[in-house]
């Protein structure tokens, strides 16, 4: 058997792999990865959106929180679509595996319904440093559930119109200071082109009940439209909803961004930073990036109201906030974590360490008067507050609504549903199907939601 | 045996035209492109990583590998690696404990209906994963197993245990009938059999067997996405939570796609043989 | 030069005879367990751990579950079923997993079948050309789809779209076209990235068929002056079609069951969730644990349809073996 030894030799780097990363594992097996980190005695497990606040949230939590309670966090980081998911099976099933995760005010209220979080009205009005009362109440008011708090607030965004001044001055256009969206197509149109490669207008376009639709859903609300009445009735085939949404398709398929059904919030901060679009509608906490140290369009920016048709003002509002999973059995530890991390003293440490653009911001009235933060923030200080404040989620639109919610309704279904209805509308942006097709297709998963609710 | 000589000669060893070997290079290069760029994505800094048209002469940076090692955040990379490493390791090990006899009674001695037994392994392999998540997630939370690296330990194992049995079976039943008969003639025991007769002829499938199972356990995405959290992450959940809806994340990824794929990308290499052999024996036997 | 390639250690014809030989038509009653008995534990092991989750599936979806609203939970029936079966995203996504599979394994397997006749031959740098050909299938898969979504489908920054604009300012335009690949052309572009991962594993498995092939036999006919066709058409191809079948069998395995390209490319946006996906989606997604269940027993019982055919193909192999 001439073969053999060869045999042995051409298996031998081989089995010498696996056999060193078995030993590898055995040895490390000991140190860390075994099943201990989530349960010694002060340590908590954190669930949280990969947003760039929470990333810094996570570099001056060892270093700063860690070091003065002796609390260890264990932070899991996943994209906010992931996120959700994750949070709902977690908190539904009462796993106890997270004690803490980032909620946002769409999930609390049935979270709360559902009893899976921990009230924390208690904790905070016990808690004279933490001062409730400092928080905005717009933001606290989406957090509570019959007369108690069931989440702290984060961060919190609102929407407006971001667009470029010195492009504009050279165009010699003028943004309105409360444009409605008519203005808003005529200056897309104007703007188109303004720069070689330049679009007039960034919209989402990207599925996601979190992406296209938000957007959408506030053009929908300020034109007159809701996605179901009072007593429950879809309505995305009305003619106010078929209306906005053309109007939306229409406006981003002619001044819109390059591959804008694959758009979301990041490929518009890039479209927007690059050059590539002239205004760009979404969330308040842009302005943050777009000021933000190596940003090429810091300064050239300007800030105006969400636009507007039917209503006066159509802003969303939205917060991270941090939900406390009644199962958990670190309630304490886990409200030493949340009341610092959405603290006034985190936002001045947050400010000094890393920088005053990235505070978290949005939720406290005194942040807009802190001194550091104004100057840092100048440019879109106020119009942040301005859309925070006029803010209503109770009734968004020109009608009574069923369920709470500007840019979403809500309802559990909403993740569901929003999702499946985001991706017709991403189809008739991307061209493969048409508006009133991908409405026809969107009323009746909506008449299927309504009448769940209805009969009950 | 006269077969050694043959296999010398079906070699390929026809040399082609320049024309067909240009042709292989360029197919060659083209498929290797996207990994190509990856690399170069990876050592860009952000901002280059994501221009248009791209920066192909832009400084070269680590500050992507660097925030892969979590300089910005102060997260290791490592308990998931290890994590990853564990599952890998451990399920392939576990395959071969249970695929090696398996395929003994298969194809040395084999049991009756064996062809039968064989449509069984393969037949699970074809149910969709999917359909058993929830009853799985509703049993690993009962028994506490959330959250636990062993239990993909388990999933892993099965997962890879059909394709382990069917290339186990092709390697054994390689070993002459006629050399075990001769040796249990000779009064040879099974021990002697199979470590001086078995195991020369196995020893390429078994590491063929093992190879394909790391792989395909290091890969494994949506069990680690469903039944993990903070502790038991494996490498590929880990790099899904690197991209983020607010930020450029671009090079970071790519830095972390290449580590992580860097285990599979030894072991590939390494044992390029193994891997085709394991996985064409299945058509001769 | 490379390394050298496999050892294919003895012809099938062969071994197929000898195997035959050692085949006893039917082994004694009292060694029977004996022969089971190194059988039992990787059988036992897959009983238990894919068998018995499918028993819960089966329960569940008769039940009214929805993890958001746990006050209703309780019998529900086949309503699980009507609504799945009536559920149009349910059928289109049977249609997609059908085409995504034909589609990326005929493709893959044309590409690795060119490329393994390339690669048959010796010419320079033949190790380096295969070790770069063989690495799209060592590259971790949510890796890659990572890969090609962000870095190279992407609109705005992604290759394809720089390499557009690169190649139209050599020739001095500044319009040049720059197609949102993953909006237009959404399943194609998850096709593609999975045939770039899929060819090499079809390569490797064809590249191992024609190197067990008899040379003797091939070069007696080129003697006797058949053209390189004839060579290819009747020897070389009878000769792989059982690889042929293997590496369409293991590839359509995998595919059908891919998520992590269609979970991270599209989120099975614009008509590409399978069905994988689309289970995944309502389990994970709607928490509807119920309608979820219904759907994973309707994907079953079309596996199990479709895997009987495939089976078949297996079936072939093995009686070819033991006749």
């Amino acid at each position: 058997m001439t073969g053999r030894s060869t045999l042995v030799r051409r298996s031998a780097p081989l089995c010498a792999l696996l056999l060193g990363s078995a030993l590898l594992t055995a040895c490390s097996g000991a140190g860390g990865a075994g099943g201990t980190v989530g349960s010694s005695a002060h340590s908590i497990n954190v669930l949280m959106v990969n947003n760039p606040q929470m990333e810094d949230l996570q570099q001056l939590t060892a270093k700063y929180f860690t070091k003065s309670t002796g609390i260890t966090v264990h932070f899991t980081v996943l994209p906010e679509n992931d996120v959700r998911d994750k949070i709902t099976q977690d908190f539904s099933s009462q796993s106890g595996q997270y004690d803490v995760a980032t909620i946002s005010n769409y999930e609390t209220p049935f979270f709360a319904k559902n009893g899976w979080l921990a009230p924390l009205s208690a904790d905070a009005q016990g808690d004279s440093s933490f001062d409730q009362g400092d928080i905005l109440p717009s933001i606290q008011q989406s957090l509570t559930v019959n007369g108690q708090i069931y989440a702290e607030p984060f961060y919190g965004e609102s929407s407006f119109l971001m667009y470029r001044k010195d492009v504009f001055a050279a165009k010699h256009l003028t943004m309105p200071a409360q444009p409605t969206w008519a203005q808003v197509a005529d200056l897309a149109a104007k703007a188109d082109g303004a720069q070689p490669g330049m679009k007039g207008i960034c919209l989402r376009g990207q599925p996601g009940w979190g992406e296209v639709i938000a957007p959408l859903t506030t053009v929908v609300n300020t034109m007159g439209g809701t996605w179901f009445t009072k007593d429950w009735k879809a309505q995305l085939d009305s003619s106010t909803f078929t209306q906005a949404t053309n109007f939306y398709v229409n406006l981003v398929r002619a001044h819109g961004e390059a591959g804008a059904a694959q758009s979301g919030f990041t490929e518009c901060l890039n479209d927007m930073e690059q050059g590539k679009v002239a205004m760009w509608y979404d969330a308040t906490s842009a302005a943050g990036s777009l000021e933000g140290s190596g940003s090429p369009v810091a300064g050239k920016m300007g800030y105006v109201p969400a636009p507007v048709d039917q209503t006066k003002s159509s802003g969303w509002l939205y917060t991270w906030a941090w939900g406390l999973q009644k199962a958990s059995h670190n309630q304490g530890d886990a409200w030493k974590f949340i009341s610092w991390a959405s603290s006034k003293q985190y936002e001045q440490l947050v400010g000094t360490t890393l920088g005053w653009s990235k505070v978290p911001a949005g939720k406290r009235a005194s942040t807009y008067t802190n001194p550091g933060y104004s100057a840092a923030a100048q440019a879109f200080a106020q119009p942040t507050l301005t859309a925070l404040t006029s803010a209503d989620p109770a009734n968004p639109g020109v009608q009574p609504r069923p369920a709470p919610g500007i840019q979403f309704v809500g309802i559990p279904e909403f993740e569901d549903l929003g999702t499946q209805v985001s991706q017709q509308i991403s189809a008739a942006i991307a061209g493969q199907t048409s508006v009133s097709q991908a409405l026809s297709t969107s009323q009746s998963l909506a008449a299927k939601v309504a009448a769940q609710h209805a009969g009950q | 045996m006269t077969t050694a000589s043959i296999s010398a000669r079906s070699r390929g060893n026809r040399r082609s035209g320049p024309a067909l070997g240009l042709a292989a290079w360029l197919c060659g290069l083209l498929f290797f492109l996207p990994f190509a760029w990856m690399v170069l994505t990876s050592l860009h800094s952000e901002q280059n990583a994501a221009t248009n048209p791209p920066s192909l002469g832009a400084p070269l940076t680590l500050q992507g590998y660097r925030e892969f090692f979590g300089a910005g955040t102060g997260v290791s990379p490592w308990p998931p690696l290890i994590n990853s490493l564990t599952a890998s390791v451990a399920s392939t090990l576990l395959v071969l404990a249970l695929a090696i006899p398996a395929a003994y009674a298969l194809s040395i001695k084999p049991v009756r209906k064996w062809t039968d037994v064989m449509f069984f392994f393969l037949s699970t392999k074809m149910l969709p994963v999917v359909a058993g998540l929830l009853p799985i997630y509703l049993i690993a939370q009962n028994a506490g197993m959330l959250d636990d690296i062993w239990l993909l330990v388990i999933l892993y194992t099965s997962m890879n245990l059909p394709i382990a049995v069917w290339m186990m079976r092709s390697f054994l039943a390689e070993v002459p009938k006629e050399i075990l008969e001769a040796a249990s003639l000779d009064g040879a025991g099974l021990l002697t059999t199979l470590t001086r007769i078995v195991a020369p002829v196995a020893a390429p499938g078994i590491a063929a067997t093992a190879l394909i199972s790391f792989i395909f356990s290091w890969n494994e995405l949506l069990f680690a996405r469903v039944l993990t959290g903070v502790v038991a992450g494996t490498a590929p959940v880990f790099l899904t939570g690197l991209v983020t809806s607010q930020g450029l994340f671009l090079a970071k990824v790519c830095a972390a796609a290449v580590c992580i794929s860097i285990p599979v990308l030894i072991a590939g290499f390494a044992a390029q043989d193994k891997l085709v052999q394991g996985l064409s024996l299945g058509a001769v036997k | 030069m490379s390394t050298p390639l496999i050892t294919t250690r003895s012809s099938p014809g062969v071994l197929r005879r000898a195997s035959a030989s050692g085949t006893p038509g039917a082994p004694p009653a009292r060694g029977a367990w004996a022969r089971r008995a190194p059988l039992l534990p990787a059988l036992i092991f897959m009983i238990v751990v894919t068998q018995l989750p499918f028993v819960g599936t089966l329960v569940i979806s008769f039940m009214r579950w929805n993890a958001l609203d746990p006050a209703d939970r309780g019998f529900g029936g086949l309503s699980n079923y009507r609504n799945a079966i009536t559920d149009p995203s349910l059928r289109s996504a049977i249609l997609t997993t059908v085409l995504l599979t034909a589609t990326v394994v005929l493709v893959s397997l044309l590409l690795g079948l060119g490329l393994a006749l390339l690669l048959d031959r010796r010419f320079f740098g033949r190790g380096v050309v295969r070790t770069m050909l063989i690495t799209p299938f060592l590259v971790v898969p949510v890796a890659s789809a990572l890969l090609w979504k962000h870095a190279i489908y992407n609109a705005t920054y992604g290759l394809l779209n720089g390499g557009l604009t690169w190649l139209w300012s050599i020739f001095g335009s500044s319009h040049a076209p720059q197609p949102d690949w993953l909006s237009n052309v959404p399943l194609i572009s998850v096709e593609a990235s999975l045939v770039w991962q899929w060819t090499p594993f079809m390569m490797l498995i064809l590249l191992a068929g024609l190197q067990s092939r008899p040379s003797d036999v091939v070069e007696a006919a080129r003697v006797d002056g058949a053209s390189t066709w004839q060579v290819f058409r009747y020897l070389t191809f009878p000769h792989l079609r059982r690889y042929l079948e293997l590496a369409a069998l293991l590839g359509s395995i995998y595919v059908v069951q891919n998520f992590d390209a269609v979970f991270t490319i599209t989120s099975g946006g614009l008509g590409t969730a399978n069905l994988p996906y689309a289970v995944y989606q309502t389990f994970y997604e709607g928490h509807d644990y119920g309608q979820a269940s219904a759907e994973g027993v309707i994907v079953v019982l079309c596996s199990i349809a479709i895997a009987t055919l495939a089976l078949r193909t297996v079936s072939s192999l093995f009686r070819e073996e033991s006749l």
